[in-house]
């Protein structure tokens, strides 16, 4: 019974969703081009994500799917072009069999053998080829990792001298900004039973924690009303032309 | 053969390590010639690496469809997204992918007209859900969900140009809470987070932390 | 109480969707003053001489286009009002349409020239390995635009040697590219840099704004908002503003609600 109403609601929505474009066709408000249909097929997609709202659905799930085999091509190809093309394809290979000018960097053969060594971690075999190249990579982010984060977040992060000012207000912030940042620090390195002067501190780093925790709830609140927003301006203005 | 599969991967994580970390204190050529290459290298190699992402997410809907689990038949959806969306890059509007990649084809049309809003929109279902948890689970149970909550209705308030005309004190102190108590906090946060970075990095190229060799021998 | 408490969260979805809906139809505007920090990037290119060099790192997907789009566009307008040169780049492969569009769309708006005026460098992977090695040589990160142009070639690169040459540096993230910029580039080779982020993500910001590792941030629609304002070209973010104003409200009586029916049933849910 609850079967057949949801497909007589989906068959329902699908029927005004085609009327309602048909006329837009007719009447010239959409173009019968590349754009008319491109804001067609993205209305679709779009009401096909918000009918998960509804509950969950036959047609939320080809959308969904649809886009992730979609952006998956799209990284695909955007680093053909971007990376594997200019990089290797253009440098090593093409001047290799062709006569472009340019001899072929002979270099770049190592990065792509370690590329391909990369892609080795799946095989049976050969799979422990691939640790020579996230060696590579994690060894040399590990490498300069230490000496950026020690000067750019630990060190910088902890000179305090240009804050002491003349303004008793600048100071009191000051202090209860050198508070938090202690606090919390203590809360978090201190792995004893939080008691007695540490346990005050803790507690202390706690609160500013909420704090800290109740300001991010409040912007994430903000950045996702702000997404919604941005879909129902394009549903409103694009699609059905209720506003400029 | 352990000297290859084990030996040489904890080498090479080692050299790496430690010349990179020394070359920021040594400003010479060499040390800048060095660094530049090495970071060339690793961006051709992370180039690579999508295909990782790739074979993961593929293997999995395969798998699915394979042993026509729960809800395989879509699954079927994301090769055809894929397949659809490779095709017309490699097609790249007739010029194929050898050449350079040109504007406006049916590529970028599936990705303006598909990937957009999709993504776009498939993020901002959570709008409504958080809508749904505010009214459902906010709840000022104990003193620290009480800072919370009241740092929160703040901070939403007072970032908002409606924020001044129901009290104009609202966004200076929802300023104040940023650039003061949240601040503080996640100055301390990032701190213990980049002395905890700092620790993993030294543990990989002093061979002690070794999970990115994966399992076997 | 109890019913009040357990009321379909489809109910709820709709008191937003109507919060959002109406305000955008009925249009109401609300003044949208700039806050420091967004005039600190509004000052910072106008203080810039025609001809300076603003590298833009659109490091967004399409998830945060709603975000971060509006303020991207805002941006290059006022870049190319003020005649300076604008070079694009991605380290989020997803990002990579949107952005060559905002920068194509904005620069043809202005009459500019590609490979003159501006130029989209496109995407590359490797995050800090793409910004150290951009510090050591731009050239050598970038060989070819996305276009396939060689870079040595271009003319808007003219003066540009590595990311130390550049006169501004703003970074557009939803991720954690803005920490990345500030550590592995902007204390290494030494330039202005500034950010614009979604709103999630704007709150870990604040220790790098005290500590002038950024110059300003503009922080989800709202900053964006905040831009449009500034530059006096008030378009979607602007117009969002009254619908963000009038569904923060919403939440907020939600909280409240829910609360006072909470303590009202004696704290048992």
């Amino acid at each position: 019974m609850i079967k057949n109403r949801e497909v007589s609601i989906t068959t329902w929505i699908l029927v005004a969703f085609c009327i309602i474009n048909i006329f837009f066709l007719v009447t010239g408000k959409l173009g019968f081009d590349a754009k008319g249909l491109g804001i067609i097929t993205a209305v679709a997609f779009t009401l096909a994500m918000y009918s998960f709202l509804y509950k969950d659905n036959p047609v939320f799930k080809i959308a969904e799917n649809l886009f992730v085999g979609v952006a998956m091509g799209y990284w695909i190809i955007i680093t053909w072009f971007n990376i594997l093309k200019p990089d290797v394809f253009e440098t090593l290979i093409v001047p290799f069999f062709n006569d472009t000018g340019n001899a072929p960097q002979y270099i770049v053969i190592i990065p792509t053998l370690l590329g391909i060594f990369m892609l080795l971690r799946f095989s049976t075999k050969l799979s422990w080829l691939s640790r020579w190249s996230f060696a590579f990579v994690v060894g040399l982010g590990a490498g300069i990792t230490i000496p950026n984060f020690i000067h750019a977040f630990i060190l910088k992060q902890l000179s305090f001298d240009l804050l002491i000012t003349s303004n008793i207000l600048d100071n009191i912030n000051t202090f209860l900004i050198l508070l938090g940042v202690v606090s919390v620090l203590i809360y978090f390195f201190f792995s004893m039973e939080h008691k007695g002067v540490i346990g005050g501190v803790s507690k202390i780093g706690v609160w500013y924690l909420m704090i800290a925790f109740g300001a991010s709830f409040g912007f994430t609140v903000m950045a996702r009303m702000s997404l919604l927003i941005g879909r129902i301006q394009f549903l409103v203005r694009d699609w059905l032309g209720l506003i400029q | 053969m352990n000297f290859f599969k084990r030996t040489i991967p904890l080498i090479i994580a080692f050299v790496m390590g430690v010349l990179m970390a020394f070359q920021y204190y040594v400003p010479h050529e060499a040390s800048q010639s060095l660094l530049k290459i090495v970071t060339r290298w690793g961006i051709t190699i992370a180039g690579f690496a999508v295909f990782i992402g790739v074979y993961s997410l593929f293997h999995l809907h395969w798998n699915k469809i394979k042993r026509k689990l729960p809800g395989w038949g879509y699954s079927i959806f994301v090769f055809f997204g894929a397949g659809i969306t490779v095709a017309f890059g490699l097609y790249n509007g007739g010029e194929f992918f050898w050449n350079d990649k040109q504007q406006g084809t049916m590529f970028d049309w599936m990705y303006f007209n598909v990937q957009v809003p999709a993504g776009a929109t498939m993020f901002s279902i959570l709008a409504f859900f958080m809508a749904s948890a505010a009214y459902r689970t906010f709840r000022a149970r104990t003193s620290e969900a009480t800072i919370l909550l009241v740092a929160a209705v703040i901070v939403m308030l007072g970032r908002v140009p409606v924020g001044t005309l129901l009290w104009e004190s609202l966004p200076p102190i929802a300023d104040w809470i940023m650039s003061v108590p949240n601040m503080a906090a996640k100055r301390g946060i990032l701190i213990g987070v980049s002395i905890g970075a700092i620790a993993t990095s030294l543990k990989i190229i002093f061979g002690i932390e070794r999970a990115y060799l994966g399992g076997g021998d | 109480m109890d019913r009040l408490l357990g009321i379909d969260r489809r109910i709820i979805f709709i008191f937003v969707a109507a919060a959002i809906t109406i305000p955008l139809i009925i249009r109401f505007e609300l003044p949208v003053p700039a806050t420091k920090d967004v005039k600190g990037i509004y000052d910072k290119i106008n203080s810039l001489p025609d001809d300076s060099h603003i590298l833009i790192s659109f490091d967004y997907d399409p998830a945060s286009k709603e975000e971060l789009q509006p303020m991207a566009i805002a941006l290059l307008h006022h870049c190319f009002r003020k005649n300076v040169k604008v070079i694009g780049m991605t380290l989020n492969p997803g990002g990579s349409g949107l952005a060559d569009k905002a920068i194509t769309e904005a620069g043809e708006e202005y009459n500019k020239k590609y490979k003159e005026d501006y130029v989209f460098l496109g995407y590359k992977t490797g995050v800090e390995l793409v910004m150290i090695n951009m510090g050591e040589n731009i050239y050598s990160a970038f060989p070819n635009d996305f276009n396939g142009n060689p870079t040595a070639d271009l003319p808007v690169l003219k003066g540009v040697q590595s990311l130390h040459d550049f006169d501004y540096v703003i970074d557009l993230a939803s991720g954690s590219s803005i920490e990345a910029w500030i550590a592995f580039a902007k204390e290494k080779y030494k330039f202005d840099l500034g950010a614009g982020c979604t709103a999630v993500i704007s709150p870990d910001m604040y220790p790098f704004l005290q500590s002038d590792q950024l110059n300003g941030l503009m922080s989800g629609l709202k900053g964006a908002a905040e831009y449009e304002t500034l530059i006096n070209r008030k378009s979607s973010a602007v117009a969002g503003m009254s619908p963000q104003s009038a569904v923060h409200v919403l939440v907020v009586l939600f909280i409240l609600f829910g609360n006072t029916l909470y303590f009202l049933s004696g704290r048992k849910k």
